[in-house]
């Protein structure tokens, strides 16, 4: 079983599941021969392993090699300008490891050394500065967990049930802990001019990318981050700075980040006009909708990660998150929505970050239709597909926040569904 | 900290210029450093450089800089953005969002294109050059005549069609107000039906056992090619091979420094298998003329690039194909400049 779960393909994962399930499931009663993996010496238990700094930074066992980011080739012309997304399926807890957090790029993942990077405030200043990655470690800095969803998270579901997996639907964020100079001490330290109601934040890399940020959000809780989880950024995730903007949408945190402008108005750049702008029913578009109404998913089970141990005691468990504050509960319901148990939070909610949720529960072979819908504290309820569709017509792309169904059958796999 | 680190803190402290509450980090940026950087154009024409550009010379220059992904005619090649057509679609399903159909500001389009473009050769436009290609997608659109010209003093003559389609955010009042309080537990409906699964739409990426792709990859690499007589480099045909060149550079590289981007590395590509370069992704039909023992020598390049499509059908080269032969003949020579 060991040998057949290092997980080369999820059929295959489930082929083998298949085979082994009913020894699995017999698991409560007593066994019938002694197992050889306790009775017999293994090579693991009488031979050496590896010797300290056989890897002097560490990639995870082998046996891991399925969680990975995987992207969904037909959704961008390459993968230069795209995304993939984070295997929240098989995570558990609330940090996203670096080296699987999902990447979304619009000019590749560029390499810039901390010696060559700079950082300029211009525009609205007493003193427009420009500062090196060695000034930025002298101002006093702060450490928060905070998760970055795109905008686009869960946006191939608007029109019906596409992706197969909790990875490809809700994938598209990542929570990490976060070092950094708040924004608020570099637009003190160049003097920003109370009239300048905007920032400009813009990207090194050839996109260019850049978002215009109202300057209240700007002196709140924006940081200047150059260490995520202990450690410096990953360069598809902007080393060595990129800009941290606590619940609003990931298109802002903007990479790699070289120029912060105080100005008196919005630039209007493309990526808040012609894209992160949400088209109604109407024809009619909101804009500005930069905070990531609240959501939650149900990783396990879920496509990816099916039911493999039989009847008896079952842990279901997910994420939720909200751009507007902290996670005040969960409720899960097993039957589409017609009745809702609250599950556990392993942890009290925190302001834009995710919270993990367990409902410990008995599973019989039952179908169930699973369903997570997450509270926040400004008493916002997560709603339906069909809620959201009512205000937003079927035309939106970003900001889906619906409640999401895994169909679970008697085998233990699991299907997207949307439900009645 | 040691004595002299304090004597030198002191000084530090003493050389700062007295601002109230400031680290004194960081060095004063100077103008030209801000020139060099701060290009964002705003909706009222705001950091607009004096320029200017008609429509005709927008054809051609966008022509070679984006038609490659955008289309003679800004209808987008492949999955690429279109940049033109799609009026008064926003309220149907499926609307087609384009520069003329949703773009609320001209600003936006000469900013995106100044900072952002070329794909793969960003920034390398000049002002006069922006302000044709702008004039072009504009005529693209049908929003000017063949005869106009886009400067910095006729920017604000234009104003786009969907300039009063955007609200702000109205979430908090339209559905945030509604969807508050105690939820349903319990009979919350009668009946829950599947009435739609994602398993029959189909179009979840598969797992590739990584051990078939490649043993793919293996059979792809065929015995070498023989070794082809070299023949003289001309010069001048390889500098005007480096102009052609430009329309290619959005996806490959070439030279010491070359990596697999949207395209493969090109060095050394003049005689050599197709499909054989290490690291990088093919499609499945062009492995499959690999397989068949494909080599790119001077006719078949010249076959591809063409009219890529037809030469292999289902390629991932989205690039529709050089029209004049001396530009295949130059483009080549070019690339057999670079050896492996």
């Amino acid at each position: 079983m060991t040998e057949e779960t290092t997980g080369k393909s999820r059929r295959a994962f489930l082929k083998g599941a298949a085979l082994t399930g009913v020894g699995l499931a017999a698991g409560k009663a007593g066994a019938a021969t002694p197992d050889p993996l306790i009775t017999e010496v293994q090579p693991w238990a009488s031979g050496l392993g590896d010797g300290v700094d056989e890897t002097p930074y560490g990639l995870p066992i082998e046996f891991e090699d399925d969680v990975i980011r995987r992207n969904v080739e037909w959704l961008t012309a390459d993968t230069i300008s795209s995304i993939n997304f984070t295997p929240i399926h098989a995570l558990d807890g609330t940090i996203t490891p670096q080296g699987c957090a999902f990447e979304r790029h619009h000019s590749g993942a560029i390499e810039l050394k901390k010696e060559d990077y700079r950082l300029m405030i211009n525009g609205m200043v007493d003193r427009p500065l420009v500062f090196t990655y060695a000034d930025l470690e002298r101002f006093p800095r702060e450490n928060h967990v905070y998760f970055c969803e795109c905008a686009a998270n869960t946006g191939m579901e608007w029109a019906g049930a596409q992706l197969n997996g909790a990875q490809f639907t809700h994938g598209m964020i990542h929570n990490m802990e976060y070092t950094g100079v708040p924004l608020r001490t570099l637009l003190e330290e160049a003097g920003y001019d109370t009239a300048g109601k905007w920032v400009f934040v813009e990207g090194a890399d050839a996109s260019s990318n850049g978002r215009s940020i109202p300057m209240e959000k700007a002196l709140d809780d924006v940081l200047v981050a150059f260490k995520a989880n202990g450690e410096a950024l990953r360069k598809e995730h902007g080393y060595p700075v990129r800009l941290v903007v606590p619940g609003w949408e990931g298109n802002m945190w903007i990479k790699w980040i070289r120029r912060i402008e105080v100005m008196d108005g919005p630039v209007e750049s493309r990526e808040e006009t012609s894209k992160y702008t949400d088209t109604l029913a109407d024809g009619i578009s909101r804009k500005w909708t930069w905070e990531m109404d609240a959501k939650s998913v149900v990783t396990s089970p879920s496509p990816q990660s099916p039911i493999t141990h039989g009847n008896g005691p079952l842990v279901i468990s997910g994420l939720a998150w909200s751009g507007r504050g902290a996670i005040t509960r969960v409720d899960v319901s097993k039957d589409g929505g017609k009745t809702w148990e609250t599950a556990r939070l392993a942890k009290p909610g925190e302001k834009m970050a995710l919270t993990r949720f367990y409902l410990d529960t008995e599973w019989n072979g039952e179908e169930m239709m699973l369903q997570s819908r997450a509270m926040d504290d400004t008493g916002y309820v997560q709603p339906t597909k069909a809620q959201l569709r009512e205000v937003r017509g079927l035309n939106s792309i970003y900001h889906n926040n619906c409640i999401q169904t895994w169909l679970v059958r008697a085998n233990g796999e699991a299907e997207n569904v949307e439900v009645s | 900290m040691s004595k002299f680190l304090k004597v030198a803190a002191a000084f530090a402290v003493l050389s700062t210029p007295a601002f109230a509450d400031t680290f004194g980090l960081g060095r004063p940026a100077l103008p030209e450093e801000i020139a060099a950087w701060d290009k964002d154009v705003s909706p009222d024409g705001t950091g607009l450089p004096e320029g200017s550009g008609d429509v005709f010379t927008g054809e051609e220059v966008f022509a070679d800089q984006c038609a490659v992904c955008h289309g003679d005619f800004a209808e987008g090649v492949g999955n690429w953005p279109k940049l033109a057509g799609g009026m008064d679609t926003l309220a149907d399903k499926d609307p087609l969002k384009t520069v003329g159909s949703y773009w609320p500001y001209l600003s936006t389009t000469w900013d995106y294109v100044n900072r952002s473009m070329p794909f793969g050769n960003a920034q390398s436009l000049e002002p006069d050059d922006v302000y044709a290609i702008v004039a072009y997608i504009l005529y693209s659109n049908d929003l000017v005549d063949d005869d106009f010209v886009l400067s910095n003093e006729t920017f604000s003559d234009v104003v786009l069609p969907n300039h009063d389609g955007f609200i702000l955010d109205d979430r908090m009042e339209t559905e945030h107000s509604k969807w508050v309080g105690e939820p349903c537990m319990e009979n919350c409906k009668e009946n829950v039906e599947v009435t739609m699964r994602a398993m029959v739409l189909d179009v979840t990426p598969e797992e590739v056992d990584e051990a078939d792709n490649s043993a793919a990859l293996e059979e792809a690499k065929v015995a070498d090619a023989p070794a082809e007589d070299i023949a003289e480099i001309d010069p001048e045909l390889v500098a005007s091979g480096e102009k052609v060149f430009k329309k290619c550079k959005a996806c490959h590289q070439v030279g010491d420094d070359a990596k697999n981007k949207t395209g493969p590395i090109l060095n050394g590509i003049v005689g050599h298998p197709a499909g054989a370069i290490e690291g990088f992704k093919y499609s499945k039909p062009l492995l499959a003329l690999a397989d068949e023992g494909l080599i790119w020598t001077e006719e078949a390049l010249a076959a591809f690039l063409a009219k890529p499509k037809s030469f292999i059908k289902g390629t991932k080269m989205s690039f529709a194909g050089l029209r004049k032969e001396s530009d295949i003949e130059a483009v080549t020579a070019y690339l057999a400049s670079f050896g492996n």
